[in-house]
């Protein structure tokens, strides 16, 4: 049970709340024309005379963004509609240039879908899409140049977004935030969203409502607009819906309204009422034609489809013996599901994932690096599983070598060989070390021998020490409990 | 020496070709007109000195041999066309000293082809209106006008009054109920507007997106032959542009129409229509069934709703397609203390009042719940309009109507000007055209009994602008009409 119960004087309040995010689309160039996408160009360096909005200038869709959103649809396990129409969205802002929005209306491109969410407890819950539809962007208007004036970036007028519509399905902040970040690996899985919510390349709106716990109405909505981190959109379900049980419990109605969320109060406060929502004026975009899929242009972004983090995990848990937790963590981003596929190639796979996940993640903590610049290659780190596995070298001789490794990136077999570390399982040698420790320390031979059977660890740690740490603690242990009887 | 204005395209290619004079003669001689036409306010602006050094080359082109097929040859082009480097104002207060920095592909195709553009012509403000009246340039005066000055039509009046007094070889028109045909039947010139989707509208300002389609106005049937084999063809610029091949439509003339299949729609022959236009109607029936074509009585029973679905759609599309023009990054820009106060202002002073008639009707029409009353329907009406004609094609292969209901009539005309619907109802055989997106071209076919030209129609299935002209050449023969003095 993940939903959360607000606690009134009246009845019990549970959470009614529905996501919309904008998903800008990776593409190489623009939705509508062929100006290039690339963030943090000069300031209006990327505008074409469409984007412009220019006199007698005509969209051209690109078809890497259908491909792109189709894609994302796909991932959200959705229905793709054959037959999507663009619609304009009429009104008036300076970052508009067209004085419209080129978007889907009635007929969108991707219809509904679901959605697995992990909720902390274990438990999972699924999340029902309503749509996708593509449209372009806006411009950004920059007001803290001048005190007078406001000045207009069109850099990102026109490129892709993809607007994708959840159902009201979340009964608190935990869900919408868990579903949040698997959004975000899900389109960074397919590559089709780089999900970087502070750079406003994934934006959330949070429809929020509430109702009597065991009721099943739709009571009037507040829209908070522009969440920007999914800790903020979590914050401001929080807020709303507590206000909107305080105007209920004082026998006051919520009115439906569009809200902002303040990032800085955590609280979300009026924009404007429903009387002044806009008109939006949709009707058919007449510069475009409907857009009709053929069957194979679908089924060959199907056939191109990337395995996405459920099914890895339950390949990882299955196939690769992992627990469910170790395949949760490792593929929650694709890279770093793709770098342990390649550690454990051929190796133990659980061993593996216990390194990577212990002395590997720290590294990478430790040193503020990312994956893609770990010193250690993924085959190395699998080399170095397999030295131990096979009984070359022991677990402590391991943990050096792979020290080393982070210092020379050199490849575990060599550093073995090259400084001599290879695990001594010769159990003649072994038996004259042991002979040695036993003849020069009698009192604890004594000792053990009249039960103080505590002191096996000590004998250990000093064949170990005469060995320089390359005897087979296994061997050892055989030997020494033959010995000391 | 021969007067060169005289000369229809095709004579003057051939002039050229045997040097009988030279291109720069003949931009000269053009030249010459226009100085002494200035009186019909045909040319918004003039660039007769360009045109001549575009003369030059194509000479040299000429002289070795070479050259496509319009070189030489001087054109005036509807000031709907974004022309590179030289002012495109769609004769509106709005856009007055705006230079585009780029070319429409229509007129960038007839550059090619090796025409010179001898300047920009008058059109009623963003195309809308049936007069020339709404230009912010004045109107323009029909050549054939005697005591009274009276209208050339619109909105192509300046290409059709320009082509009418030899000011131009050619000229370039755009039709979006009628823009085109209009004004040739009340000039007593020849003008064809294409399939929609022949010519692309990239560059062309649009007013209604749906309808817009470009189509040369000529001194006669071949000319416009001529000049579509160079304007026509599928452009990936624009989507509604449709990949299909262009037939050489020169070759279609003289073709024998016997056998021929010409509907002459019943509700066309409306109450009250003026005896005189009747009368040439028959005659031009006659003409044709005396060359072996048969007549066939078809119905188009929709017809009377045209013009209300047209006075919808039209204005609706325009509502939106002039969103653009907010002051903010071209064009008329009147200060204000915010960013709406700035938009109203410069919309306020930069549109004219049949503009803004327009884009409040396409506004209103387009508003929450008026949309599906209003909108939705007339698109609903379209449909039918469109399944009417592709009923009435079954039975003939192409139609014969007037091109309007009148001929032209006095500039400031009173009943006009206070009743708008008056003015629309000059529409009433052209508007359904549209809406079913067919090729349909005017020539003239005689003078009334005040000495003013009169138009007739010829319509036919999409794409197939062969048997419109074939027909039309047929028809030209036989009407014998002489054109101005």
């Amino acid at each position: 049970m993940s939903g959360m119960i607000l606690k009134g004087e009246t009845c019990d309040w549970e959470i009614v709340c529905g996501l919309e995010i904008h998903c800008q689309i990776i593409s190489q160039s623009k939705i509508f024309s062929g100006a290039s996408t690339h963030y943090g160009s000069d300031i209006n360096e990327n505008v074409s005379f469409v984007d412009a909005g220019m006199p007698g200038m005509l969209p051209v869709l690109n078809e890497e963004c259908v491909r792109q959103a189709i894609k994302t649809g796909l991932g959200l396990n959705a229905k793709i509609n054959k037959h999507s129409v663009f619609s304009r969205k009429n009104y008036f802002y300076a970052d508009l240039p067209q004085g419209y929005q080129i978007t889907q209306f009635e007929y969108p491109l991707v219809g509904e879908g679901c959605v697995q969410i992990d909720l902390e407890d274990g438990s999972k819950k699924g999340i029902g899409i309503e749509r996708i539809h593509i449209e372009q962007d806006t411009g950004k208007s920059i007001h803290d140049i001048s005190p007078t004036k406001t000045f207009l970036d069109f850099n990102r007028a026109g490129v892709g977004l993809m607007e994708i519509v959840t159902k009201p399905d979340f009964r608190s902040p935990e869900e919408a935030g868990a579903f949040l970040r698997k959004l975000r690996t899900i389109v960074r899985y397919l590559g089709t969203c780089d999900g970087n919510m502070d750079e406003g390349s994934m934006r959330c709106d949070a429809s929020v409502s509430i109702r009597p716990v065991g009721s099943d109405e739709l009571r009037p909505r507040a829209e908070i607009k522009n969440v920007n981190s999914v800790k903020f959109v979590m914050q401001a379900i929080e807020f709303e819906a507590k206000r909107q049980m305080k105007i209920y419990e004082s026998g006051g109605e919520v009115e439906q309204q569009t809200r902002l969320f303040d990032q800085l109060s955590g609280e979300t406060r009026f924009m404007r009422s429903k009387e002044f929502a806009h008109d939006y004026r949709y009707f058919p975009e007449p510069d475009l034609l409907p857009l009709d899929l053929e069957d194979g242009f679908i089924e060959a972004i199907k056939a191109e489809m990337v395995e996405l983090p459920d099914a890895k995990q339950e390949r990882f848990v299955k196939d690769m013996g992992l627990t469910p937790y170790d395949a949760s963590v490792l593929t929650e981003d694709r890279e770093t599901a793709e770098w342990f596929e390649k550690a454990a190639k051929g190796h133990d796979a659980k061993k593996v994932a216990n390194w990577m996940m212990g002395d590997f993640f720290a590294m990478l903590n430790e040193k503020k690096i990312a994956l893609q610049d770990s010193p250690i290659s993924p085959e190395n780190l699998g080399k170095l599983v397999e030295l131990v596995t096979s009984n070359v070298i022991n677990g402590k001789t391991a943990k050096d070598v792979f020290a080393i490794m982070v210092e020379t990136g050199d490849n575990p077999e060599k550093i073995v060989e090259e400084k001599g570390l290879k695990q001594v399982t010769d159990t003649g040698a072994i038996e004259k070390i042991i002979d040695d420790v036993i003849a020069s320390n009698p009192a604890n031979v004594e000792a053990y021998k009249a039960g103080k059977t505590a002191l096996m660890g000590w004998f250990v740690g000093q064949v170990m020490k005469a060995s320089q740490g390359k005897a087979n603690p296994g061997v050892v242990n055989k030997i020494l409990q033959q010995k000391l009887v | 020496m021969t007067d060169l204005t005289k000369l229809t395209i095709a004579q003057a290619k051939k002039g050229l070709k045997n040097k009988d004079f030279s291109a720069v003669e003949l931009v000269d001689a053009y030249a010459a007109k226009m100085n002494e036409g200035r009186k019909y306010n045909a040319y918004v602006c003039e660039t007769v000195e360009q045109a001549r050094e575009l003369a030059k080359r194509s000479q040299a082109k000429i002289d070795a041999g070479e050259g496509g097929n319009l070189e030489g040859i001087p054109l005036g082009i509807k000031d709907l066309f974004c022309t590179k480097g030289i002012a495109t104002t769609a004769c509106s207060e709005f856009l007055k000293g705006f230079v585009p920095p780029y070319e429409s592909t229509v007129s960038a195709k007839l550059l090619a082809a090796g025409a010179s553009f001898l300047g920009k012509l008058n059109l009623d403000e963003f195309a809308m209106g049936g007069s020339n009246e709404t230009s912010a340039f004045g109107p323009v005066i029909n050549p054939w006008s005697k005591d009274v000055p009276l209208v050339a039509g619109g909105s192509s009046g300046g290409s059709a009054a320009a082509v009418a007094a030899g000011m131009c070889a050619a000229a370039t028109g755009t039709d979006t109920g009628g823009s085109i045909r209009q004004p040739s039947s009340y000039c007593g010139v020849t003008g064809i507007k294409p399939t929609y989707g022949r010519c692309s509208r990239y560059g062309i300002i649009a007013f209604a997106s749906s309808l817009d389609q470009a189509g040369p106005i000529a001194k006669d049937v071949r000319d416009c032959a001529i000049m579509l084999n160079s304007m026509a063809g599928y452009d990936a610029k624009d989507s509604t542009s449709v990949k299909i091949d262009v037939p050489d439509f020169e070759k279609f003339l003289g073709e024998d129409i016997k056998g021929m299949k010409i509907g002459i729609p019943k509700e066309y022959m409306v109450d009250g229509m003026d005896s005189e236009l009747s009368a040439y109607w028959n005659k031009a029936a006659e003409m044709l069934k005396s060359r072996g074509a048969e007549l066939v009585e078809i119905s188009l029973p929709h017809t009377k709703y045209a013009l209300a679905a047209y006075y919808i759609i039209a204005p609706a599309e325009a509502s939106a397609n002039l969103a653009r023009y907010d002051g903010l990054r071209y064009g008329n820009r009147v200060e204000g203390d915010t960013l709406d106060e700035m938009y109203i202002n410069s919309r306020t002073a930069g549109f004219g009042k049949e503009v803004k008639r327009r884009i409040m009707v396409g506004t209103y029409v387009l508003s929450a719940g008026y949309y599906d009353a209003y909108y939705v329907k007339a698109q609903k009406v379209r449909r039918l309009i469109r399944n009417d004609f592709m009923n009435a094609f079954e039975k003939c292969d192409v139609i014969l109507t007037p091109t309007a209901p009148v001929v032209a009539f006095p500039i400031g005309d009173k009943s006009m000007q206070e009743n708008p619907i008056t003015m629309w109802l000059n529409d009433i055989f052209t508007v359904s055209v549209s809406l079913a997106g067919l090729p349909a071209m005017s020539l003239p076919i005689g003078l009334n009994n005040g000495g003013l030209p009169l138009g007739m129609q010829i319509i036919g299935k999409a794409f197939d602008e062969a048997s419109v002209f074939k027909t039309a050449f047929a028809l030209e023969k036989d009407a014998n009409f002489k054109g101005m003095r």
